[in-house]
Formats: structure tokens, C-alpha cells, sequence
């Protein structure tokens, strides 16, 4: 019964905090609205998203954000010192596989999306089956390390959130 | 105190100007559009983080209490880059690159964008190994 009424309940928890956050002003009729925004969206999204995404540990998640949030700053001053000093002929940008371990779908988005956000690697296509990453570093003299350090700082900490 | 707030909202929107600045300048001089794909979706996050964190500090100072807006608009942008950059990076793959370009995926499968079967059924995704 609560499942079929809410059939992404972090969905529906998200939704109601981020109208709350946006509507910025503590009212009964956003409370109302946010409630019933919470209710029908995921169901008219759930064709598109039938499974839950299990979040084993949904604190590990947070901290997760945060070291992410880090290295994007760290990221930006790497990336802003290759932009400004570094001649174009020194570049080396290199294509980078990285097989994964992971088999959630959404485990999979949130590092795809994390190697977008930090040091001067982008996600730029999956494997067909869904167990390879392909990644474009802008400067990657050693792209096994790169792959290494995606793998351990990254997939790690997701596979012990989400498997 | 307002004036010591106002000095580091200042340097905050100084920041932002210089990073947002550094991210066109790198868009502009880089050499194939792979690389042009990185300036733009990692220095601009800081120089856009860095203006809301100046306007959220301005608020408070107005007296106008805890603005909200400010961390939405740094977690929309957060899930939304990495989006838009991935479409932009596929559509350059499609376009460009042959398959003998880019590495092997090292899954007997090829890239998503090079499989004429893809979008797949749900059970070809993860199929148990």
C-alpha cells in the first residue's frame, strides 16, 4: 500500500524539501503544495524509473557529497593553472577506460557525474552493457593512475553506499 | 563588522569574475573540442559557486535572513553539467570519432554511442557475468 503510493519515497522526500526551499517562506499552502507535488511526480515519472535505488547508508552518501564538493574546488584550481600556463603543445589529454565494478544504474550515474565534476576528467560515454566508463582527461601523462585513483576514491566509497 | 562582511562579499564576486573568466579564456585557446568540453564545466562551477556564496553573505547582511536560493541554484547546477556535458561529448563521438579512435571498452561491447542496438532492452544493461 505505502509502496504503491510512494514509489520513490526519497523522490517524494527531495521533491517536498526542494519546493520548501524554493517557495523560501514557511506558509500551509506550500506545505500543501509541496505535499502534493511529492505525491504525483514520481508516479508520473515511475514508468521511466522502475527500480529503488538501494541506499545501503544514506549518511556514507553525505559525507560522499561532501568530499566531492572538495575535490570540485580543488578541481577548479588544477584545471584554471593548466587553462592559463600550461602551452597547448604540453597538453597531453589522453582517452581513458575504466571497467566498472558497479551494477546499480544510479550508483553508476553518481560516479559518472563526479568524474565530470572534478580534476580535469569528463565522462563521455558508456559501454553498451554497462561496464565500462569512457573518459577524456584534458592533461593525463599517466592515465593508468587516473583510472586508479577514479576506482579507489571514488567507486569504492559508492559501492560500499549503494551494494 | 559590515564593512570587514562587505570586503569578503567583494573578494567572493572577484573570485567568481576571475574564474568565469578563466573558464571562456580556456574555451577560447584550447585546441580540439574534447578539451574546450573541460574549461567551461569545471571553472565556471567555482566562479558561479563563489557569486552565490557573495549574494547569500549580502542577504544576511541586508537582514534579510537565510536565503535558500543560493544552495538550489549549486545543486541544480551540480546535476545538470555533468549532463549537458556527457550529450555534448556523445554528439562529438557520433560525429567524429570512429570506433578505432577511442580505446576498447574491454567488455566484448562497443561504446553506447557506436551500438546501432542502443538504447538496449533493460535485461542487455548489466547482464550478470
Amino acid at each position: 500500500m505505502l509502496r504503491k503510493l510512494l514509489p520513490h519515497p526519497y523522490l517524494s522526500l527531495t521533491l517536498f524539501v526542494v519546493w520548501m526551499l524554493l517557495v523560501n517562506q514557511f506558509k500551509i499552502g506550500s506545505l500543501v503544495m509541496a505535499a502534493i507535488l511529492a505525491l504525483i511526480i514520481p508516479h508520473l515519472t515511475a514508468a521511466w524509473w522502475p527500480d529503488r535505488p538501494p541506499i545501503r547508508r544514506p549518511l556514507s552518501l553525505f559525507a560522499y557529497a561532501l568530499l566531492v564538493l572538495w575535490d570540485v574546488i580543488v578541481a577548479n584550481f588544477q584545471v584554471a593553472r593548466i587553462v592559463l600556463f600550461m602551452p597547448n603543445a604540453r597538453i597531453r589529454s589522453a582517452w581513458i577506460t575504466v571497467p566498472l565494478d558497479l551494477k546499480t544504474p544510479e550508483a553508476i550515474t553518481l560516479l559518472a557525474g563526479t568524474i565530470t565534476m572534478t580534476p580535469g576528467t569528463l565522462t563521455a560515454d558508456m559501454s553498451s552493457c554497462g561496464r565500462a566508463l569512457l573518459i577524456h582527461a584534458l592533461h593525463a601523462p599517466d592515465p593508468d593512475a587516473v583510472r586508479d585513483d577514479i576506482k579507489s576514491r571514488y567507486e569504492a566509497r559508492l559501492k560500499r553506499i549503494f551494494e | 563588522m559590515t564593512f570587514a562582511l562587505e570586503i569578503v562579499i567583494a573578494a567572493f564576486l572577484v573570485a567568481g569574475g576571475i574564474f568565469g573568466l578563466i573558464g571562456s579564456y580556456g574555451l577560447l585557446r584550447l585546441r580540439d573540442p574534447m578539451q574546450r568540453l573541460h574549461a567551461p564545466t569545471k571553472a565556471t562551477t567555482i566562479g558561479v559557486g563563489t557569486a552565490l556564496v557573495a549574494s547569500a553573505f549580502h542577504l544576511a547582511l541586508q537582514g534579510q535572513g537565510v536565503s535558500w536560493h543560493e544552495l538550489m541554484i549549486a545543486i541544480f547546477l551540480l546535476l545538470t553539467a555533468p549532463v549537458s556535458a556527457l550529450f555534448l561529448a556523445k554528439t562529438h563521438i557520433f560525429r567524429t570519432f570512429p570506433k578505432s579512435d577511442l580505446p576498447d571498452p574491454g567488455t566484448g561491447t562497443p561504446w553506447a554511442t557506436h551500438d546501432a542496438a542502443w538504447p538496449a532492452k533493460p535485461d542487455r544493461i548489466n547482464p550478470p557475468s
